[in-house]
Order: C-alpha cells, then sequence, then structure tokens
C-alpha cells in the first residue's frame, strides 16, 4: 500500500492556522498565568491572533493577485491539504468577515468596565446560588477560557464554509458547534436560564449533526465519495437508485438549515439567543450564520448544483415558512434579545431566497447569489454585533442588563447618541434605504428574481415590510415613549464603544457607498469545484 | 457643472450679471435677517437698477452691432447631461429678449423705487424687496434662456415670486387664498408647458429654440398642432387669458407695486413671449394659430367687460389688463404680421399700465387704502400730480392720437381687419369698451363730488412715489412715437417678421376706430360725468352688468368644471382610504398581531416539543422533496 505524504500548503493556511494556534496558546495561557494578568493576556491574544489572521488572509489575497511576472491576475485559488480545504476566492470573503466580526464580537467579550467582570460566570462549576459561586464572585474569579472557545468555534467556521469534502466539514461542524454550546452556558446572570440555553442548544444540535451525518452517510453510498467535485460529477454518472441521493440532500439540509436557524429547525434560536450570554450572542448571529450559509452554499452550489431542481422548491416553501415565522413571531415580543433572535430567524429566511435563486452565471461587475449572501451577511454583522454590544450596556437596577423592551423607553431623551446609533441599526435590520440592510435586501431579492423565483422576492419584499414595524416599534418607544423608571446606561469601555461605531460606520458606509464592496465581492463570488 | 467658455464679448458677456444680481441680492435679503432691516431696501433698488445698466449696456451693443450680428448666445454652463439628451444652460441676447429685458428691469427698477415710499411703513419690507427681486431675477432668466427647459425655470420661479407677492400680506385670509388661487390655476398653465417640454425633447431630443425652430416644419402635422397647444396652455395660465382667467383678479389682493410690476407690466405678458418667440411652431399649424387668436379675441372682450362693472379700482385696471393682453395675444396669434405690433402694444402697455397701477396706488395712499370708486371723486384737486400723471395713461390706453397706446393698438386692429373681418371687429368694440371703462374710471376717481369716507383726507405721495410715476407718463405719452418707425425694422432679423411701412396718419380702419373711441368716451360721460355716482352699488336687473361684476361667472364655470369634480374625488378617496385601505391595513395588522400572539405559544420551552417539532420538520423537508420529484 502506498501511502503518499502528507502535504500542507502553510502560506495559504496561515490565516486558519493563526487563529487555531492563537487558541491553543490561549489554553497554555489559561493553564500557566496567574489570575490577574491572565484576562489581559487572552483578550491581546485573541485579538493578535484575529488581526493577524486578516493580514495574514490580505498578504495571501495580494500575493496571489499578482503573477509571477508581476502583472495583475485573477485569483483563482486552490485546494489545500490534500483536497481537504479550498482556498477559493470565496474562501477569502468568508474567512475575512468571519475574522473581523470575531475580532469585534471578542472585543465586546472583554468588556468588564460596566460591572467590575466579563459578562461570563465567576464561576461555572459553582452551582448557581450556591456557597462556592458567592466565593467566586468575592475572589473576582473570571473565566477567560471564553476567548480560546470562541478562537476554536472560529477555526471551525473557517473551515466549515472551505471544506472541500464532507468529512472535513463534518469535522468542523462539530469544531464549531461544541465551543458555542459551552460559551452559552456560561452566563453570569440568570444562569440557570444560561444553562438551560446551553442544553438545549447542545441537545438540538446534537439531533440535527445526526440527521447531517445520516445524509452525508447516504451521499457517499450514492456518489463514493465525500468529495464535493466527485459527487458533481457522480450526480450524472452514478447508476445508483436516485432516492438514496434525494434522501442524502434533504438530510444534509436539514443538518446545515438547522445552523443558520431555518424554519421548521428554527426552535432553539429564541431560547439560545436569549438565555446565552449577550456578547455571545451576538457572535453566534454572525459567526454562525456566516459559516452556515459558506457551508450550505457550497454543499448546494457546488456538490448538489447539479440537482438544484429538486432541492430549489423545497428551499423556497422553507424561506417563506422563516420569514414568515421570524416576522409574525416578532411582532408580540417584548424581550429586545428575543425580539432580535426573531429577527435573526427573518433574516435566515431573506438570505434563503439567494440561495434558491441559485443565481451563479453573471454578467461582469454583478453579484450573483452567493455575493448577494455574501453582501447581506457583511451588512447583518455590522448591524448585529452593535445591537447585541448596546444591549448590554443598559442596566437595571441590580447590574443585570434591562432587556425587556420597557425599559428602553424614552432613551432617545436621555442618551440621543446610542439611541440614534440604535435606530441607525434597526433601519438597516429592517432594510431602509441609506442603510447597508438595504443593500443587503436589494441584493438578495435581485439574486432570487434573477433566478427565475420572482414571486419569492415579491414575498420576500412584502415580509420586509412587516418586519420594519418590529424595528419601528422599538425607535418610537425609544424616541417617543416616556422615560423609563430603574434603568441607567453603563460606563462601557472603548471594548463596547469601538465595535457599535465601527459597526455604525460599516451599516451607513455601505449604504452610501455599496459600489466598492460590491466589485471586491464581484471579483470573488465564484466557487472553484 | 461644467463652466462653458462664452464667445461673446463686450458688455453681452456679462449679461449673465442681469440675473445673478438681483438674484444674489434676493438671497442676501433674505438670509441676513433682522440685520438688512435698516438699509435692505436700498440694497433691491440698487440690484434692480445695476440690473438695469447691464441691460442698456447689453442693447448699447446691439444698437451698435450690424444686423446680421444681433443675436448673440451666451452660454453658461452645462446643465443636463444624459446619454439622450444635453442641456446646455446658456442666455440668448437678441432684439426681442433684450427688449424685454429693458422693460423688466427698467420698469422694475422705477417700481422698486416706487416701493420704498408705497411700503415705507411695512414691517417685512425686507422680505418685499427680497421677492421682487426674485422676480426680477426669475423674470430675466425667462425671457433671457435660449432653451424652452431653461425658460421653464424662470417661468416657475416667477409663479413662486407672484404666489409670495400676492400672498405677501399673508395676516389677510382673502390674499392667502388668492395667492393659493394664482398658484394653482397656474400649474394648470404649467402642466401645457411641461408637456410641450416633453415633446420636444421626445421628437426633437432637444429643447432650445434654435433645434425646435429648425425642426418644427420637418415634424408632423399632428405633434406640431399639439406642442402648438400646449405652449398656448400655458400661456394662457401665466398670462390669465380665457378660460385660465380668474385668478388675475384675485391677485390684486398683493400690494400695488406687485400688481403694477407683475401683474400688469411683465409677468402677465410672458404668454404672448412665449407665443411670438414659439413663432416657427405656430408657422406650421393654422390650428394653434387660431386658437391663439381666439383664446386672445375672447379674452379682450371679456376682460373689457369685467372692467366695465367693477367699482375696485384695481379690479378694473386688473380687467383691462387682461383685455389688453388679449390685444397681444390677437396680435401673436396672426403670424407675422401681428408679431412685432404684440411685442410693441406689450411695451407700451407696460409703460402705461404701470402707471396706472401705480397711480392706483397713490390715490389709495392719499385714501386709507381704500379701493372702492364710489367713495372716490373729486381727486384732481387733491392729488394733482397723481391726477396728471394717471390722466396720460388714461389717454394713452383708450388710444389718444399721438398718445403710446394709439400706435400699438392701432396697428393691431388694422392687422386683426387683415387677418379676418370678425377679428377685427371685437377689436375695435374692445377699443370702444375701453374708452368707456377707462373714462368711468377716471370720472368717478377724479371728478363729480367728493363722497369720501369720514375722517379721510387726501394728500399727494411721497416723491419716492410721484417721481416714478412721472417717468412712466413720460413714456406713457412718447413711447409709441418713439418706437412706431423703429420696432417692425429691429425685430426683423429674430422673428423674420414682415417689414410694415410706419403708418403716421389715420386710416379709413383708424377712423372708424377713433370715432368708436369717441362714443365709448362720450358714453361713460353721460352715465358717470353728468349725473352724481351714486356712493351705494345700484341694484341692476341688467344680465351683462351682473356677469360682469361676478367676473363673468369664471369662478362659477371653474367650480363647476374643476373644483366640484376635483373635490368629489378627493372626497371618494378619503372615503376609500379611510374605510377600505385603513381599515384594511389596520386589519391586516390586527390579523399579524393575533397570528403572532397564537404563534408564539408554540414556542414552549420545553425541549421535547423543539425535537418532535424538528422531527416534524424533518418529515416535511421528505414530503416536500418527494412532491417535487413528482411536479
Amino acid at each position: 500500500m502506498n501511502i503518499a505524504d502528507p502535504t500542507f500548503e502553510w502560506f495559504a493556511l496561515s490565516p486558519v492556522l493563526a487563529v487555531l494556534a492563537a487558541a491553543c496558546l490561549g489554553v497554555l495561557a489559561e493553564a500557566f498565568l496567574p489570575q490577574k494578568p491572565r484576562y489581559y493576556a487572552q483578550l491581546a491574544l485573541a485579538e493578535i491572533g484575529l488581526l493577524g489572521g486578516f493580514a495574514l488572509l490580505v498578504w495571501n489575497w495580494s500575493a496571489a493577485a499578482v503573477s509571477a511576472s508581476g502583472a495583475p491576475q485573477a485569483v483563482t485559488g486552490a485546494k489545500l491539504a490534500m483536497g481537504a480545504l479550498v482556498f477559493d476566492p470565496p474562501s477569502y470573503l468568508f474567512w475575512g468577515a468571519l475574522l473581523v466580526f470575531g475580532a469585534l464580537a471578542v472585543a465586546v467579550f472583554g468588556e468588564r468596565a460596566m460591572t467590575g467582570a466579563t459578562a461570563f460566570a465567576a464561576s461555572v462549576s459553582a452551582i448557581p446560588g450556591s456557597q462556592a459561586e458567592a466565593d467566586a464572585i468575592a475572589a473576582k474569579r473570571e473565566h477567560t477560557e471564553v476567548f480560546p472557545l470562541a478562537l476554536f468555534s472560529l477555526t471551525g467556521m473557517m473551515v466549515f464554509g472551505s471544506a472541500g469534502d464532507l468529512l472535513t466539514m463534518f469535522v468542523a461542524l462539530e469544531v464549531m458547534s461544541l465551543p458555542l454550546y459551552l460559551l452559552s452556558g456560561m452566563g453570569r446572570r440568570r444562569r440557570l436560564f444560561s444553562q438551560e440555553a446551553a442544553l438545549k442548544y447542545f441537545l438540538l444540535g446534537s439531533f440535527a449533526s445526526a440527521f447531517f451525518l445520516f445524509g452525508m452517510a447516504l451521499l457517499y453510498g450514492y456518489s463514493g465519495s465525500f468529495d464535493f467535485a466527485v459527487i458533481d460529477t457522480s450526480l450524472a454518472t452514478s447508476e445508483m437508485n436516485r432516492g438514496i441521493l434525494l434522501a442524502g440532500l434533504g438530510l444534509m439540509a436539514v443538518g446545515l438549515l438547522f445552523k443558520m436557524g431555518v424554519v421548521p429547525f428554527q426552535s432553539w434560536v429564541p431560547d439560545v439567543y436569549a438565555g446565552a450570554p449577550t456578547p455571545v450572542t451576538g457572535f453566534m448571529a454572525i459567526c454562525t450564520k456566516l459559516a452556515a450559509a459558506a457551508g450550505l452554499a457550497r454543499v448546494f452550489f457546488v456538490a448538489l448544483g447539479g440537482e438544484r431542481w429538486s432541492w430549489q422548491p423545497v428551499f423556497a416553501v422553507l424561506a417563506i415558512a422563516t420569514m414568515a415565522v421570524g416576522v409574525i413571531l416578532a411582532l408580540s415580543q417584548t424581550d429586545l434579545k428575543r425580539l432580535l433572535a426573531y429577527s435573526a430567524i427573518s433574516h435566515a429566511g431573506f438570505l434563503l431566497t439567494a440561495v434558491v435563486g441559485a443565481y451563479q452565471f453573471v454578467p461582469e461587475g454583478q453579484l450573483n447569489s452567493l455575493g448577494a449572501i455574501f453582501y447581506y451577511l457583511v451588512a447583518y454583522g455590522f448591524a448585529t454585533i452593535p445591537a447585541f454590544a448596546i444591549i448590554t450596556t443598559l442596566r437595571d437596577t441590580s447590574g443585570g442588563e434591562a432587556t425587556d423592551l420597557a425599559k428602553w423607553s424614552g432613551l432617545g431623551k436621555s442618551n440621543p447618541l446610542l439611541a440614534g446609533i440604535f435606530s441607525l441599526l434597526l433601519l438597516s435590520f429592517a432594510g431602509i434605504p441609506l442603510t447597508a440592510g438595504f443593500i443587503g435586501k436589494w441584493a438578495v431579492f435581485a439574486a432570487a428574481w434573477q433566478g427565475g423565483f420572482w414571486w419569492l422576492a415579491i414575498t420576500g419584499i412584502g415580509f420586509s415590510l412587516v418586519a420594519a414595524y418590529v424595528y419601528i416599534k422599538v425607535i418610537v418607544a425609544m424616541f417617543f415613549g416616556e422615560p423609563a423608571e430603574g434603568v441607567q446606561l453603563g460606563q462601557a469601555s472603548m471594548l463596547t464603544w469601538l465595535p457599535i461605531s465601527l459597526g455604525a460606520i460599516g451599516t451607513l458606509w455601505l449604504g452610501l457607498f455599496p459600489a466598492q464592496l460590491m466589485d471586491l465581492i464581484a471579483q470573488a463570488q465564484v466557487f472553484v469545484k | 457643472m461644467i463652466l462653458l467658455e462664452t464667445m461673446a464679448a463686450g458688455a453681452i458677456s456679462y449679461a449673465w450679471l442681469m440675473i445673478a444680481v438681483p438674484a444674489v441680492s434676493a438671497a442676501l435679503l433674505l438670509l441676513l435677517g433682522k440685520a438688512a432691516d435698516a438699509w435692505g431696501h436700498w440694497l433691491g433698488v440698487l440690484a434692480a437698477l445695476a440690473s438695469f445698466a447691464v441691460a442698456v449696456a447689453c442693447f448699447g451693443q446691439l444698437l451698435a452691432s450690424a444686423e446680421s450680428a444681433r443675436e448673440v448666445t451666451v452660454p453658461l454652463f452645462t446643465w443636463i447631461t444624459t446619454p439622450t439628451w444635453h442641456i446646455d444652460a446658456a442666455l440668448l441676447i437678441d432684439p426681442l429678449s433684450i427688449l424685454f429685458a429693458l422693460l423688466i428691469t427698467g420698469v422694475g427698477s422705477v417700481i422698486h423705487i416706487y416701493s420704498v415710499g408705497y411700503m415705507a411703513h411695512d414691517e417685512r419690507k425686507r422680505r418685499f424687496f427680497a421677492f421682487l427681486n426674485l422676480f426680477v431675477a426669475a423674470m430675466l432668466i425667462l425671457v433671457l434662456s435660449d432653451n424652452y427647459l431653461v425658460l421653464f425655470v424662470g417661468w416657475e420661479g416667477v409663479g413662486l415670486a407672484s404666489y409670495l407677492l400676492i400672498g405677501f400680506w399673508q395676516h389677510k385670509p382673502s390674499a392667502a387664498a388668492a395667492a393659493k388661487k394664482a398658484f394653482v390655476m397656474n400649474r394648470v398653465g404649467d402642466l401645457g408647458m411641461t408637456m410641450s417640454v416633453f415633446t420636444m425633447l421626445a421628437l426633437i431630443g432637444s429643447s432650445s429654440f434654435a433645434d425646435v425652430n429648425a425642426a418644427a416644419a420637418k415634424l408632423p402635422w399632428g405633434w406640431v398642432t399639439a406642442i402648438g397647444f400646449f405652449l398656448l396652455l400655458g400661456a394662457c395660465g401665466k398670462s390669465a387669458q380665457v378660460p385660465l382667467q380668474a385668478w388675475l383678479l384675485d391677485a390684486m389682493e398683493g400690494p400695488t407695486p406687485v400688481s403694477a410690476l407683475i401683474h400688469a407690466a411683465t409677468m402677465v405678458t410672458a404668454g404672448v413671449y412665449l407665443v411670438v418667440r414659439s413663432h416657427a411652431i405656430y408657422a406650421e399649424t393654422e390650428a394653434a394659430a387660431l386658437a391663439v387668436c381666439v383664446v386672445g379675441a375672447v379674452t379682450l372682450l371679456v376682460g373689457a367687460w369685467i372692467g366695465c362693472s367693477k367699482d375696485d379700482i384695481k379690479k378694473v385696471l386688473a380687467g383691462s389688463t387682461m383685455s389688453q393682453i388679449g390685444y397681444m395675444m390677437l396680435a401673436a396669434g396672426i403670424g407675422p404680421a401681428g408679431w412685432a405690433f404684440a411685442i410693441f402694444h406689450l411695451l407700451t402697455h407696460g409703460f402705461f399700465k404701470a402707471n396706472m397701477f401705480l397711480g392706483a396706488g397713490s390715490v389709495m395712499h392719499a385714501m386709507g387704502d381704500d379701493v372702492n370708486m364710489r367713495n372716490f371723486g373729486a381727486l384732481r384737486k387733491a392729488i394733482p400730480i397723481t391726477f396728471w400723471t394717471f390722466a396720460m395713461g388714461y389717454l394713452a390706453i383708450i388710444g389718444f392720437p399721438g398718445f403710446a397706446g394709439y400706435f400699438s393698438k392701432d396697428h393691431i386692429i388694422e392687422a386683426a381687419f387683415e387677418h379676418g373681418p370678425a377679428f377685427g371687429i371685437i377689436a375695435i368694440l374692445g377699443a370702444g369698451v375701453t374708452a368707456f371703462y377707462m373714462t368711468r374710471l377716471m370720472l368717478m376717481t377724479y371728478f363729480g363730488e367728493a363722497r369720501w369716507e369720514k375722517d379721510i383726507h387726501p394728500h399727494e405721495s411721497p416723491l419716492t412715489m410721484t417721481v416714478p410715476l412721472m417717468i412712466l407718463a413720460a413714456f406713457s405719452v412718447i413711447a409709441g412715437f418713439l418706437m412706431n418707425g423703429w420696432i417692425s425694422g429691429w425685430l426683423n432679423p429674430g422673428l423674420g417678421v414682415a417689414e410694415h411701412e410706419a403708418e403716421w396718419l389715420p386710416t379709413p380702419v383708424g377712423l372708424v376706430t377713433l370715432v368708436v373711441i369717441a362714443a365709448g368716451v362720450f358714453l361713460g360721460w353721460q352715465l358717470f360725468g353728468k349725473k352724481p355716482v351714486p356712493k351705494e352699488v345700484p341694484d341692476t336687473s341688467n344680465p351683462l352688468v351682473i356677469a360682469g361684476r361676478n367676473d363673468v361667472f369664471g369662478d362659477a364655470v371653474n367650480s363647476a368644471l374643476a373644483v366640484k369634480p376635483t373635490m368629489l374625488l378627493a372626497d371618494t378617496t378619503v372615503a376609500n382610504d379611510t374605510w377600505i385601505i385603513d381599515r384594511g391595513v389596520d386589519g391586516l395588522a390586527t390579523g399579524f398581531l393575533e397570528l403572532s400572539r397564537v404563534g408564539r405559544k408554540v414556542q414552549t420551552g420545553q425541549v421535547r416539543s423543539y425535537a418532535l417539532f424538528m422531527a416534524v420538520g424533518v418529515f416535511l423537508v421528505g414530503v416536500l422533496v418527494i412532491v417535487g420529484q413528482l411536479g
């Protein structure tokens, strides 16, 4: 038996490896550093890992964009680590977004100026309400493992969206999910609520993973390979029963749509988003969605693109159901985190319309389905991280976050700047023109329309109209409601304010001047098979 | 905005200053606020005078040029560039436009000076002068542009200034309503303007006078007629011609200098300018040209008719203005034979009507802002300067031989007879009626017994008001004589008008006209000079008088034809909005909220039910996949 030596393209892999290395160093730091400097070391390590990874990614791109003779050339991409990873132009996009949004979200993790401690439990192992917990709080203990956990999760996300075969994808799925389950359960306040959310997320996530795995096995049975490119060719050549293919396709879809939070696999979203520590919710909301969307697009555009007549109608029905559930149930929410959770579900639905369009071959300079999805996610990320960061700033008398919508009444009078930024972000969620969200919605609906699903685009526009009520309700409460009693704004540090202001700037910038990012995306929106 | 290099030389290359100076002055007066209250009106006067100086310089340069070189285009900047259309903003200085520029800035300056006296005690004097300057700038854009689209900018600008100035005394509900009425009725005309520009851009690809004139002959008859009617609609709105005449009488709610400048001398004649400027269009379409004549003839009579039966001195003059513009329209519709006379009458009318309006302002000044002529009488001794200057205007408008109106009106009547006897008879009849109602005005105001209200002590106006009156009176006397032998030749290159032999002695038609005028004057003296004028409005069963007192039922017609149907449509729309759309939207919103309240119960918080939900979901996906295969 002849086993070839494994080969690794270290330079191309370096963005992922930087994050992974930072995570591993974080574990070491957790073990060996004393308590006091540990927080600073972990925060610095995480940010260096993420921003370093981003720098390496940019370096990679600029190196690839220049030919040996020095002339500019199109970035084509390559398969890395013997086909396990595909480092193609879309990978650059999604990795870049994951690293930037990861860096912003992790900064919020580090916020402790408002209450003197991070949003994470002092001691996760201590039973809530016990003496051990009280002792841990008194000793100012902190779980700084949250930083390496987030980095591990991000490593998984980066690999997930760029996997070249199903096996890598499954491993990446678990690598990204397991730390998220943990992070969700580490809330400092309302710990039982947080732990309950983590357990639900874990149980339902495992359930979904099982479907994913089953679907994988069936696809392997049909095509004889895990490799996306081989599965693609097998669609035309395989002599197996088509039923196996369809069952595998359906079950794979279940696993992937679960991560996106698409109806009917959305039940976990409101509970987990509400129960998880708010910085983690912000992190999950954008980064998980980025990874899941990239993975979904890669599996269904690359491996199963030839079978799109089978899955487009299914996804179309689910997209409508998702938009409907997300929007309609958001109408009656009174808790801001839950409201944004339902908003996240509706956004998954809007995203799915572009997937359904499967619009791939576009005139030069226009966005295809993947480009539209990416633009939408960038717009969503610039709005959602600061939105959840803003939620951490309003505190009730006990020092806990005041997430009840009634507590936000009248904020526009006491703090017009913060309320103004929050309103801008909400308008972007709603897709109002001059914000990034508008361009994002326009892009995904255009992709659906161009792909032949004009009725889906019109349905989506209808639901975005209804959704506007949800967000404007909050703005009206903030600016026209009587100021609420018993709440005050925490004195947040730069770790919260930087993501908020960058997000607000990004939201406005991408709404006013979308052309730059669109041009960049247009160069890099085609998967390599 | 790309500035274009100008090829014009001398004063004409600075022609843009004519517009820029009053525009900047208007902006300054409005922006500086109270800081400019003390001296703002003098800035306004200076701006108008500066503009006049530039106009005179440009005129001088044109006079000195060879006849073939009297049409100068001054490019300013590129305004609109699209793949289909390219529109430059440019000024066209030619014999026609420069006459207008002189009238606007010249009479405008005089009226600015007059206003210093007239508005001396008004708290919002600075704003008044700002609006006057704005008007001058906009009116100059209108007449100087070389392009229908740029003309339209000025067209709307004067409409705005007119609206602001009619409603200047906004504390009076009647003034506010009159401003709105003028604005809305002008929108109807503006619709015609925009449609004509759209048609030009669509068919010709350009809206510049040169391109449109060149292309007019090649257009299909239907389209050139359509453009002609669209332009006529625009002209009717701006010039208060039947059927869009009703706003002009109400517009007298504005301060009197406004009535003189905008609603007598300049803006309301823009329609005549438009028709004359579009002569190439009307040369191609008999139907539209005939429509212009008919509109002019009808308005000529309607305006005179209204003038006969009003007791409000300004409304008599307003009716008279409509009537005189009707003459101009008639002349403009006649064709090459009438164009020069339309402009000639426009200029002389600009002088004598501004003169009489300012005179009426001076009378009002003397009589405590009363406008009812039944409260006047015997004023010739009390305010002699006003009386004598007004008398010059009177002689000019009735066409007393040698005075300004005599020459210009006589030419129009002659041309109308040549065009068609019906038009000629109407024109002569109009001249007689004009003589009648103007005599009535003179007798009721200046002669007879004093019928003054208590505590009214008439006094002559200050010099700032009487000097302008004298200037305008002088022009009312000599303008016709000065221009009679000259104007046809002057306008010849731009319009290609038929050269007329200047007539100095009355022709047979002219003699008949003089007889009819004399009859009008005599009749007026019989009714209002020989016997005392009653202070109360006499009852009458004469349907002609009743119609005249009611503005020939213009408002009633508008109400029945436009206002009532529009209100019905509006009411229906409101009802539809309230009962169907609002109910529908509210119901939809309630429905969604109810759905939301029910739907959230699915989110039980129990992980087992979530898992069940997922399992059902998997089943659903399976069903969908299978259904998809069947389809």
